[in-house]
């Protein structure tokens, strides 16, 4: 049969997570992963600062610290079990990237480098501990390219821009995929045992985005419509450092390596908000002070953004005044060629977008949408879990930004996502391997494609008049003032009627490509339309949680209230309405407290 | 400012051959011209097709002639090459659409060069130790994107697309350099050919046309010296 591919198990998507998943799963079964973008182009490849693993290898350092500052990071909403798995895994995850060819900087005796990240700590001083792992400032596309090179080495079948449409389910279990090839407009149908959705995130929802064109949250829309909920959706991080309009992101790194945010007024504000790690406390506390700083006319010449100031000269002032030292014990003490050899794509970056450079001026900056801490929900083996009571769907798995363990609980650290891809992917991917050993190869179905083609028909020949590009553009604006940083129910409410406006209107866009070859129109407009549900689901869920926690701050709810709230929700669609329903998070060692920096 | 965006377009489903369309467009200078042809899709005509994703140059997706030069369309900004600007696929490998060309041959020349490290070596239970003079030794090869913007900017590759390309030696000069790397020589022999490192002529279009500013003539050269002295160091 044409256009008919079977395999043991598929992977959805080729970023590091599903990259990860494929190296581990074509050891021992026949494994094929399909993506819409040429795997090098993942957005995996756009993460900077480091990767998080306490080894150790500069000063003191436990997992077992790591593990706290996450479960802390996470507003203590991260499941702990799989946080403290997570962070013990780390270790030798690393490593073993290391023995993959991943080129980490290094220490002075030859070891893998580490920096300072926003909340890891060293546990009984509270200051920051170095423990991101990194490769300059490209740490991600390292990431991305050591493992594409190690699928090569491994002969890992791939299918490059093949955009994945529709998830096959048989009784409850995974069956495969659908699959539309973007050179000759064809469907696909890839039959499987068990199929693993590394699909990333989805921060197109909103105006100003340090995410690629492709994060359209492609996995979480298509489980949605298989009837599977979307876990924890109303947690979205604002990474405190974007290119003022533009999102790009300027990694935490810069803060790390001695940074610092700075107000109209010359201030460096964190010093009021987070006394003990100042510029370096979790990303959801710096993003709201910057919007604090705003609303009180301390942006730079009165406007939406603020200064992020890594002039030598600054870097030193700030370091002498905090006691900072090198691991040797000497004064920190910097130069622009050092910021040059350890940032040199944030200088580029820079350079190129805003004419600036940032050795001699600061850059201006504002919060960015970041990182999708909800997706789909999993366990900490990737297996996907489709209720309140944990229920495994057989089959089913899903890693990395698309999926919800959950270990970012309402705000993920910096350096944790990578670390998030790289653990959870090689143990969907195991997971996976044991669970076609003794799986059936389910008979599919002769329409089993008639659904996705449905999709696609419905967009294709679509009557009204519609703008796609504006239908977008009204989203990420009022997801960007209603559904951001700081939300109240007046604002989420409004958002909610617009979005539900807007899908109304989608279903009368007019698109102007008829054909089969690259219909990039098509597939885009397919893809507003994941963004558009996920932006209801999001709404929704954040209007229904009425308290303050990680990266979900309410005005009208300014506080965490654990006795009602410390749990998270599952979204589900039916018939075009949302359901929600919660499930505990998993406490194991550490009672919630107050969280301060 | 007003800019006029000439675009080279072929559809292979409607259009016998390419033609130009010219769009004028309100910009400002700090527009990437990525965000012309956005908006020439989303405002002008949907059937424009090009790929592109993270959009500040790291992922290599959107390689183009920008005013004849290989560029990535979102790190050229308006201000960058003024108000009239002309947008052609990259040179040497098949268009199929539009801005979209076939990036086969382009990858199975990387894959060719064993883009791996190879160390069979068993690994120590922590990391491989290396000096940072070890490690600055290939540091600048790893930030390739494989964009293509280098190889489709090479002469010696329009005239053969047996030539491996730039894109090819600089993977493989990534860890012909790598100290931890066993296979150096193995490498070495793939590129002593005919199409490998000898098609190079120094004309340095790819150094100019690389966005993450790899010395790629100098990498290649790095590659000739090792084969002819049979050392890597």
């Amino acid at each position: 049969m044409q256009n008919y591919h079977q395999f043991d198990i598929i992977v959805v998507g080729a970023g590091g997570a599903g990259l990860m998943a494929g190296l581990y799963a074509s050891r021992k079964a026949s494994t094929a992963v399909i993506s819409k973008l040429y795997p090098t182009r993942s957005h995996t490849g756009a993460a900077q600062g480091g990767v998080g693993a306490a080894l150790g290898n500069l000063e003191e350092d436990h997992p077992e610290w790591h593990t706290f500052d996450t479960v802390k990071g996470s507003d203590y909403l991260g499941d702990q079990d799989a946080i403290e798995f997570m962070c013990n895994e780390a270790v030798q995850t690393v490593y073993e990237l290391e023995h993959m060819g991943l080129p980490f900087s290094r220490t002075a005796d030859g070891r893998i480098a580490q920096r300072p990240f926003g909340g890891h700590t060293n546990n009984i001083t509270g200051k920051p501990v170095l423990r991101a792992c990194y490769s300059a400032d490209r740490t991600g596309h390292m990431i991305l390219q050591t493992l594409y090179q190690q699928c090569l080495k491994n002969k890992v079948t791939f299918y490059d821009e093949f955009h994945v449409i529709d998830l096959l389910l048989m009784n409850g279990t995974a069956a495969g995929v659908i699959a539309l090839e973007m050179a000759t407009g064809e469907l696909h149908v890839f039959h499987a045992k068990a199929v693993i959705f590394a699909t990333g995130g989805h921060g197109r929802i909103w105006e100003v985005t340090s995410n690629a064109y492709a994060y359209t949250g492609d996995g979480v829309a298509v489980t949605l419509r298989r009837g599977i909920p979307a876990e924890d959706m109303e947690f979205f991080q604002f990474h405190p450092t974007g290119i003022y309009k533009l999102g790009i992101l300027i990694t935490e790194g810069v803060r790390g390596e001695g940074g610092v945010l700075i107000n109209n007024e010359g201030e460096r504000f964190m010093e009021r908000y987070a006394p003990t790690v100042k510029d370096l406390a979790s990303r959801d506390v710096v993003s709201r002070a910057m919007y604090l700083e705003m609303r009180d006319g301390r942006g730079i010449n009165g406007k939406r953004y603020m200064y992020l100031d890594m002039r030598p000269e600054v870097v030193n002032k700030y370091a002498a005044a905090d006691g900072r030292k090198r691991p040797d014990g000497s004064p920190y003490i910097v130069t622009g060629e050092e910021l040059l050899s350890k940032l040199p794509d944030i200088i580029d970056f820079a350079r190129t977008y805003l004419g600036v450079d940032p050795v001699s001026q600061p850059m201006p900056v504002q919060p960015t949408a970041h990182y999708a801490m909800g997706g789909i929900p999993t366990d900490m083996y990737g297996q996907v879990v489709i209720d309140e009571h944990n229920t495994v769907l057989p089959g089913l798995y899903a890693a990395g930004e698309c999926a919800c363990v959950s270990v970012h609980g309402a705000n993920r650290l910096g350096t944790n996502s990578l670390l998030d891809i790289l653990v959870f992917g090689k143990y969907s991917g195991l997971k996976a391997v044991e669970y076609i050993e003794s799986a059936d190869l389910l008979k599919l179905p002769n329409d089993s494609s008639d659904f996705a083609r449905q999709q696609l028909e419905e967009i294709r020949n679509s009557k009204g008049d519609e703008n796609a590009f504006d239908i977008a553009n009204e989203m990420k604006s009022v997801m960007n003032d209603h559904v951001g940083v700081f939300r109240t129910d007046a604002g989420m409410q409004q958002a909610v009627d617009k979005i539900r406006e807007l899908r109304d209107r989608f279903k009368k866009i007019k698109l102007g490509d008829r054909g089969k070859t690259f219909n990039t129109e098509l597939l885009s407009a397919w893809e507003l339309g994941n963004l558009l549900e996920l932006s209801e689901v999001t709404a929704i869920a954040a209007l229904e949680r009425k308290e303050s926690r990680g990266a979900h701050a309410r005005e009208d709810y300014p506080k965490r209230d654990d006795k009602n709230w410390l749990k998270h929700s599952l979204a589900w669609m039916e018939d075009g309405r949302i359901v929600l329903k919660y499930k505990p998070a998993v406490i194991t060692q550490y009672q919630p407290k107050e969280r301060v920096y | 400012m007003k800019v006029t965006l000439k675009v080279f377009r072929y559809n292979p489903e409607t259009d016998k051959k390419p033609h130009y369309e010219k769009y004028k467009l309100d910009a400002v200078p700090t527009d990437r011209v990525l965000d012309l042809l956005e908006y020439v899709k989303g405002y002008h005509d949907g059937t424009l097709s090009f790929r592109r994703s993270c959009a500040h140059g790291v992922c290599g997706s959107d390689a183009m002639r920008i005013n004849g030069v290989n560029r990535l369309a979102c790190k050229v900004l308006v201000q960058n090459v003024g108000n009239k600007i002309t947008v052609e696929p990259v040179l040497g490998l098949a268009v199929i659409k539009d801005l979209i060309v076939d990036m086969e041959p382009f990858f199975n020349n990387y894959k060719l060069v064993t883009p791996y490290l190879i160390n069979d070596e068993p690994p120590p239970k922590r990391e491989r130790t290396q000096s940072e003079e070890e490690h600055l030794r290939f540091d600048d090869t790893t930030k390739c994107i494989l964009c293509a913007c280098c190889t489709t900017s090479c002469p010696s590759y329009w005239v053969s697309g047996d030539y491996l390309g730039p894109a090819a030696i600089v993977a493989a000069h990534r860890f012909i350099f790598d100290s931890r790397d066993r296979a150096g020589a193995e490498r070495l022999r793939i590129l002593n050919d005919a199409m490998g490192v000898y098609r190079c002529h120094t004309i340095f279009n790819c150094t100019d046309a690389c966005p993450r500013e790899i010395q790629v003539t100098r990498a290649i050269g790095e590659v000739k010296n090792a084969i002819a002295t049979g050392k890597i160091d």
